[in-house]
């Protein structure tokens, strides 16, 4: 008999690690606090923590955590390229992209003829720095809703990039700053940015430099980047600066000249969260499924059960049982919704 | 209306006024006419619509979405428009391009109310996300997008310069009246392809002259001799332009909407031919009433007898501008007044007087007069504070620094209590931002309680909105929708321009204007004022 899903996977209490336990496997899927034997979906803080005694990931979440943990990212770090199987325990485990950030990846278990899919976090769309989802036909389907609410739904990125650029032709004497995170967002805009034709510098703040580094000898073209603190003032003007949404507030942003506050995330196509932030441009660009990739996504997949976690579970949840799928709502602790 | 949809979006970002006046500019350069014509007479207020309005909207997404998953959003969201703009499924295979602005005010305009859904739904299949937010916002007439009809006027200005055609704010504004959306003239003159258009007959306003804040610095420089000081009355300033007949009588309020029709009472006496500046009152027998007395007139649609016969409307007049056909604007402030003054006596108007100038010798004996005018001869609560205008000062419109000051009267202050905080809007929304305070009726401590006396939102700075809003997270002892109610610990100094007798509110009071003052963080809500203190202020 095959044994049901919530029989091998289930959240796991922070106490004793956080994130997902897989028994027979003897292993946590991106665990919060410090454990024995780990496997990472992607490098994000929320999901990628230090002091792991050994690591699974792909060789993309590797060097982002040995970039970003140093010596936290784990005592052994073991690489798995995508789509190759390996035995942890009596699972077979291998990773299928997530299409999410740079080694984003969603983690494929197998046990005794049943098979749980991790989707870690995930989007449907184009994103020149990383290879597109892929959906795994399962019994569990183990799903992130950080924008699973119908009001979510990110307009295409070519058109945020445009405004983007208009707002620099309507106000060439300020300076764009554009808040966004420094692991995925960040080097997606610049793509996306050099794809819409713009191929003048981009400055960067300090804490973006060494990712957008690692992107580059990934093999991720993002043209001509330079450090914002130490560009000459004047020479950003009429420029676009990309910073961590934190420096937006900080005293950092007084070297701009004239700056002018953008915010890249979904969480902009809400008006009183982009007036929150004190944005001036919200762009509405996500690294996640909006509502209509969450939908799609449980139809290609096709999962005997959805499991929801991390964001508006209960709307999704909703939408699932009304499609006639069996799913619930799995709480885990210690995920943002931070994007 | 995408076009359109993308200047709202950013005026609503966008914090300096000079970035408004980029962005407004920048769209009438890209938009074609009508449109820009329709956007601009969005922008300052003068498209209004009545066919559709909220329920209909809520009606129609229901239609479309499942109300659980509507319920969710509309929770998240907050803001009904919103909330329907983004979750408004779009059904595959539409293939209509989105409606123009034009097409949109037209089709509005003409249709039947029964047909008002479909063609509504088509619209928005049609538009993205932010051209449902804009149309939803426009059609039901909350753009909040914080510019105003003068903004809009000074973009439309600043956009003319750069094409190198001369014209003033001013300009605009006394022709505005004259013209209807789109403004067809007014573009032609503007962008250079037309002559400017000829409105000098249409009864239309004349921007009105308005007053800068007096700085108590500012007055030490000045000489007492140049200028006249008049009571400011706490009523609403108006323009009457009459020319001849009743039934031509044009009321227009400060922002140049007209409000004849709101006060019939008034306009029944301007068979006279002249444009005269005054404030609008309530007054019984020559003596005049409260602010909320000329409150139960304002924004009224229908008008009727007792609503006349309980609050009788009375003009206090200032200024001339016109005596007859004859444009005084040009002459020092002195001979207009003597002008007003012989008109007055050649005409004299029911339902009107003159607002007497007040007799001074040198600032302190003015500034004993300001002060002592809450309890002095003149109606108490009837005077907002004084009017300081050169004696040789034409008749300027907009608000030009120096002729004119208004030196308001000192505020009344209360020590309330903190009773409820709701969450404000915008960028306040994730604080506690609105306090409801109250004053104690009875002994605190024994029998007393606590009484709501007024409401206010601004009067704090943003460091000490963070204090509060942490404060009142930590006090909470119940919680209703945005609203939480707190325990009596957090006292306010409340500053107001005066009382009223209220019987909606159950403390039996209303406060005009009441402001935070001063955080008391170092007094206990016990020590409070009691609600007898401000019923010793009601204004009679």
């Amino acid at each position: 008999m095959i044994p049901a899903p919530d029989s091998w996977v289930t959240p796991c209490p922070p106490d004793r690690g956080g994130g997902l336990w897989v028994e027979p496997g003897g292993f946590h899927v991106d665990p919060t606090r410090p454990v024995e034997r780990a496997v990472i979906t992607h490098g994000h803080s929320d999901h990628a923590r230090p002091g792991h005694a050994r690591v699974l990931a792909t060789p993309g979440t590797l060097s982002i955590m040995r970039a970003r943990l140093g010596d936290g990212a784990g005592l052994t770090q073991q690489p798995l390229p995508y789509h190759q199987p390996i035995q942890i325990g009596e699972v077979m485990v291998r990773f299928v992209p997530a299409g999410h950030v740079l080694g984003s990846a969603q983690v494929v278990m197998e046990w005794r003829g049943s098979r749980v899919v991790v989707s870690g976090d995930y989007k449907r769309r184009f994103d020149p720095t990383c290879p597109p989802f892929e959906p795994v036909p399962c019994d569990a389907f183990i799903t992130e809703a950080t924008f699973g609410l119908p009001v979510f739904r990110h307009p295409p990125v070519e058109g945020e990039i445009a405004r983007l650029l208009h707002t620099l032709s309507v106000f060439p004497e300020r300076t764009i700053v554009v808040g966004c995170y420094a692991l995925g967002k960040c080097q997606r805009l610049i793509a996306e940015l050099r794809r819409a034709g713009y191929d003048n510098p981009l400055y960067l703040h300090g804490a973006h430099l060494p990712l957008c580094a690692l992107y580059q000898e990934q093999g991720v073209d993002l043209g001509d980047l330079r450090p914002a603190t130490v560009a000459d003032a004047a020479s950003m003007r009429g420029g676009i600066v990309l910073a961590p949404p934190s420096a937006m507030a900080d005293k950092w942003l007084r070297r701009m000249p004239d700056p002018l506050p953008a915010y890249a995330s979904g969480w902009m196509r809400v008006r009183a969260r982009a007036r929150q932030h004190g944005v001036e441009l919200p762009l509405i660009v996500s690294d996640h499924a909006d509502w209509d990739e969450l939908c799609q996504t449980v139809t290609d997949v096709s999962p005997g059960e959805l499991w929801v976690t991390h964001g508006s579970e209960e709307a999704l949840v909703h939408w699932a049982t009304t499609q006639g799928v069996t799913a619930k709502p799995l709480h885990l602790i210690g995920r943002g919704e931070e994007e | 209306m995408q076009a359109f949809a993308t200047l709202l979006d950013a005026l609503a970002y966008m914090p300096s006024r000079n970035g408004k006046l980029r962005l407004i500019a920048d769209y009438l350069d890209h938009t074609p006419d009508p449109d820009r014509g329709y956007g601009l007479a969005a922008l300052t207020g003068d498209l209004s619509f009545t066919a559709a309005k909220a329920g209909m909207i809520k009606e129609l997404v229901a239609t479309r979405v499942d109300p659980a998953l509507f319920g969710w959003s509309y929770d998240f969201v907050g803001d009904l428009a919103e909330t329907v703009a983004l979750i408004w499924p779009a059904p595959p295979g539409v293939n209509h391009p989105p409606p123009g602005l034009a097409a949109v005010v037209e089709g509005l305009s003409t249709a039947k109310r029964g047909s008002i859904p479909a063609l509504l739904s088509g619209w928005l299949d049609s538009l993205d996300a932010t051209g449902r937010w804009a149309l939803l916002k426009l059609i039901t007439g909350g753009l909040r997008i914080g510019v105003s009809a003068r903004m809009a006027k000074t973009a439309l200005v600043e956009w003319a310069h750069a094409r190198g055609v001369e014209a003033s704010v001013e300009q605009v504004e006394e022709l505005w009246h004259g013209l209807s959306p789109p403004y067809a003239p007014l573009f032609g003159w503007l962008d250079g392809t037309g002559q400017k258009p000829d409105v000098a007959d249409t009864g239309g306003f004349r921007p009105m002259m308005l007053a800068h804040p007096l700085e108590e610095n500012d007055i030490q420089s000045l000489d007492p001799a140049d200028y006249r000081a008049e009571w400011k009355w706490d009523g609403i300033r108006v323009q009457l332009v009459a020319r001849g007949t009743a039934d031509q009588a044009r009321i227009y309020s400060r922002t140049g909407d007209e409000i004849a029709g709101t006060f019939p009472d008034v306009a029944a006496q301007m068979g006279f031919h002249a444009v005269l500046d005054g404030e609008l009152l309530v007054a019984r027998e020559g003596r005049v009433a409260p602010f909320n007395d000329l409150q139960q007139r304002l924004n009224r649609k229908r008008v009727t007898a007792p609503m006349l016969r309980d609050f009788p409307a009375w003009v206090r007049l200032y200024d001339m501008l016109f005596d007859g056909g004859e444009d005084l604007r040009a002459l020092p402030f002195d001979d207009r007044r003597r002008r007003l003054e012989e008109w007055f006596t050649r005409t004299r108007p029911p339902g009107m007087d003159l607002s007497p100038l007040v007799a001074f010798t040198d600032w302190d004996h003015l500034a004993h007069l300001r002060l002592s005018a809450r309890d002095t001869v003149v109606e108490d609560g009837a005077i907002e504070g004084l009017m300081l205008k050169r004696g040789d000062s034409p008749y300027i419109g907009g608000r030009p620094k120096g002729p004119w000051f208004k030196w308001k009267r000192g505020p009344l202050t209360a020590d309330c209590v903190l009773m409820y905080a709701q969450r404000g809007h915008g960028k306040r929304s994730s604080f506690y931002s609105d306090y409801t305070f109250g004053a104690w009726r009875g002994t605190p401590g024994a029998d007393g309680e606590l009484v709501p006396v007024g409401k206010a939102y601004s009067g704090f700075t943003d460091a000490e909105l963070v204090e509060i809003d942490r404060w009142v997270r930590n006090h909470t002892t119940n919680r209703f929708g945005p609203v939480r109610e707190v325990a009596p610990g957090l006292v306010f100094e409340v500053a107001f321009d005066s009382v009223h007798r209220s019987t909606r509110h159950k403390s039996g009071i209303a406060m005009r204007f009441p402001r935070i003052a001063r955080l008391r963080w170092d007094k206990p809500a016990a020590e409070a004022d009691r609600l007898e203190v401000l019923e010793r202020m009601v204004a009679t």
